[in-house]
C-alpha cells in the first residue's frame, strides 16, 4: 500500500531528534487521532541550517516528517514556507487516500515552526 | 526470509485432510445434493456427514446445524431473522459494545428498521457484567446477542450466566463463536445457547463457509429466498466442498483442542511475559485468565501500531493492530476503547494470535526481534521523549 519512497523513509528516517536551543519549535496533531509530529528549527540569517523531527504515529506519519526536513533543509525561510503536505506526498510518490488527511500534516508542523521563529525573533 | 504467521484469528490455512476432502467434492462428487441420482445422494451424503461433525463440536443435533457462507451471514440471519420473526412480540434488543462488526452493524440497522438496541458496556477485560444485563431485560426484549470470545482481545463471556438469565427470562440467545471455536469448549444445551454463529476458516477450513446453530423449536425470518434448501432458511445450491471442508476442520479441532490448546496457551504466555520482560511499558490488553489460548494483545506505550506492523512485517512477522490506521477509520479499536483505554495507548496495541504451525522457535524469534522494533520507533516518538523528562522530573523533585 507504501510506496518504496515512503518505505525508504520509514525504515531510514532522516534528521530524527531534536536539535539544541532551536531556533523554532512546531508541533501538531494529537495522541487521540494517533499523530504527532514535532519539529525543530536551526535558523541562520534566513536560511533553514538544520531541521530535525520526531514523530509518534503510523509508516505515513513518519516518512512525511522525514520528507520534509529533507526538502527544507538549506532553504530561506520564504521558500520554506511554500512548501504543503501535498508536495511532501507528491515527493513520496504519493500516499494511499485514507492518509491524506490523518497522517500528512509534515508541512503543518514545518509551518509552525517557522512561526514560532518569528515570533521569537520578534519578541527579540 | 523466515515467515512466522502469528494472525490466526484474522484466517487459517486450510490443512491438508480438509483440502483433500474439498478437492473429492469439487471434482468427482460434484452432484447437486437435491438430486435423486447417485451423484447427488454422494453430495448428500457428503453434506449429512459434515452437518453430524459440525453438530457434535457444540453438541447440537444435526438437524440443528444451518449451513452459511460464513460468520457474517450467520450472524445476519440470526439478529435480522429473529427480529424479523419476533418483531410483533418486542422490538428491544440487547447486545455489546465490544462485539463483531458483523452483529454490531446489524443491529444498527435494525435499530434504523424501529428496534430498539441497547449496547451493554464491558469492563476494563472487555467482559460483559451479567448484572448489567439482568437490568437492560425488558418484557420487549426478544434477544440477546453476545459473543463467546473476543476477537481482539481474546476475552471469554460468560455464556453459562447469559444463557440462563436469557433462559429464565425466555429471550432468544445468540452467541457469535467463532473465535471460540476449536479452542475453548462450547456447549450448546449446558449454555442454553438458541442460535449460534460459526466460520470454517478460523479453525483451518476453507473461506467463505460456516454455520448457524438454530436450536429446535426457534424460528427465524428467512433472509434468503429461493430454492428451499437448509430447511428454507438458506435457499441456494449447498456450498458442499466448503461444507464438507467445514464438516472436516470441525472434526479434527475437536480431536485435537486437549493437546493443542495446552500447546499455544504455553506459546501465549511466553509470548507476553517474554516481551513484557524485555520491554518496558507493555500493557497485557483482555483478560488475564479468561482468555483464548491463542490471544495475545499488547500495547507498546508512546508507539503506534502501525509502525509496528511495518517494522514486524520487515522481519518476516505477520501480526495485526487496532490502531485507527489499519482500520482503515480514524479511530481505534472500538473493543479497546470500550474496555476504558485512551486512544494513545489502543493506537499501540498490537494482536498476535497463535496457530497450528506456531512452534517455540517462533516465539523465540519474535522475542528476539521485537525490542529493537520498539526502541527504534520509541526513539523517534515525541511522547517517549516527554515521558521520559517527566519522570527525571519526577525524580529531581523527590
Amino acid at each position: 500500500m507504501y510506496s518504496q519512497k515512503v518505505m525508504d523513509h520509514f525504515t531510514n528516517p532522516r534528521n530524527v531528534g531534536e536539535i539544541e536551543n532551536p531556533s523554532g519549535v512546531g508541533e501538531v496533531g494529537n495522541p487521540a487521532c494517533g499523530d504527532i509530529m514535532r519539529i525543530s528549527l536551526l535558523v541562520e540569517d534566513n536560511i533553514i541550517k538544520d531541521v530535525k523531527f520526531m514523530t509518534f504515529g503510523c509508516g505515513a506519519a513518519i516518512a512525511t516528517s522525514s520528507m520534509v526536513t529533507e526538502m527544507v533543509k538549506g532553504k530561506s525561510i520564504e521558500e520554506a514556507l511554500e512548501i504543503t503536505n501535498k508536495a511532501v506526498a507528491e515527493a513520496l510518490d504519493g500516499l494511499p487516500p485514507i492518509k491524506m488527511h490523518c497522517s500528512n500534516l509534515a508541512a503543518d508542523a514545518l509551518h509552525k515552526a517557522i512561526k514560532d521563529y518569528r515570533v521569537k525573533k520578534a519578541s527579540q | 526470509m523466515r515467515r512466522i504467521y502469528l494472525d490466526h484469528s484474522a484466517t487459517t490455512p486450510v490443512r491438508p485432510e480438509v483440502a483433500e476432502i474439498m478437492l473429492e467434492y469439487l471434482t468427482e462428487k460434484y452432484g447437486n445434493p437435491s438430486s435423486v441420482y447417485s451423484f447427488g445422494r454422494e453430495a448428500r451424503e457428503g453434506l449429512e456427514k459434515a452437518r453430524g461433525q459440525t453438530a457434535s463440536l457444540i453438541n447440537a443435533r444435526p438437524g440443528e446445524i444451518i449451513f452459511t457462507s460464513g460468520g457474517t451471514e450467520s450472524d445476519n440471519m440470526a439478529i435480522i431473522g429473529a427480529a424479523n420473526k419476533y418483531a410483533d412480540k418486542g422490538k428491544h434488543i440487547i447486545t455489546s459494545a465490544v462485539e463483531h462488526h458483523a452483529v454490531l452493524n446489524t443491529c444498527e440497522y435494525l435499530e434504523k428498521k424501529g428496534f430498539k438496541v441497547t449496547v451493554l458496556p464491558v469492563d476494563e477485560h472487555g467482559i460483559v457484567r451479567t448484572d448489567d444485563l439482568r437490568r437492560a431485560l425488558t418484557p420487549e426484549t426478544i434477544l440477546i446477542t453476545i459473543m463467546h470470545a473476543n476477537n481482539e482481545v481474546g476475552s471469554i463471556q460468560s455464556l453459562e450466566e447469559i444463557g440462563a438469565l436469557a433462559r429464565e427470562k425466555g429471550v432468544l440467545f445468540h452467541t457469535d463463536a467463532v473465535q471460540s471455536l476449536g479452542k475453548i469448549p462450547v456447549d450448546v444445551k449446558k449454555m442454553n445457547i438458541d442460535l449460534l454463529t460459526g466460520s470454517a476458516h478460523k479453525l483451518y477450513g476453507p473461506k467463505g463457509a460456516g454455520f448457524l446453530y438454530v436450536r429446535k423449536g426457534t424460528k427465524l425470518a428467512p433472509l434468503v429466498f429461493g430454492g428451499g434448501q437448509e430447511k428454507k432458511y438458506r435457499a441456494g445450491t449447498e456450498n458442499i466442498p466448503g461444507i464438507v471442508g467445514l464438516g472436516k476442520a470441525m472434526e479434527l479441532a475437536g480431536q485435537e483442542m486437549a493437546t493443542e490448546m495446552p500447546r499455544l496457551e504455553k506459546l501465549r504466555d511466553r509470548l507476553i511475559n517474554g516481551l513484557q520482560e524485555r520491554i518496558p511499558h507493555v500493557k497485557l490488553n483482555g483478560h488475564p485468565v479468561l482468555r483464548v489460548p491463542t490471544n495475545v494483545n499488547l500495547s507498546f506505550e508512546f508507539v503506534e501500531g502501525e509502525s509496528l506492523l511495518l517494522s514486524l512485517d520487515m522481519k518476516g512477522i505477520a501480526a495485526s493492530s487496532g490502531s485507527a490506521c489499519t482500520s482503515g477509520s480514524l479511530d481505534p479499536s472500538h473493543v479497546l476503547l470500550a474496555m476504558g483505554l485512551c486512544h494513545e495507548i489502543a493506537h499501540g496495541s498490537v494482536r498476535m494470535t497463535l496457530g497450528h504451525s506456531n512452534t517455540e522457535e517462533d516465539i523465540q524469534h519474535v522475542l528476539d526481534e521485537f525490542p529493537p522494533i520498539v526502541e527504534r520507533l520509541r526513539h523517534m516518538s515525541p511522547l517517549y521523549r516527554r515521558q521520559r523528562k517527566e519522570c527525571a522530573e519526577c525524580i529531581r523533585k523527590k
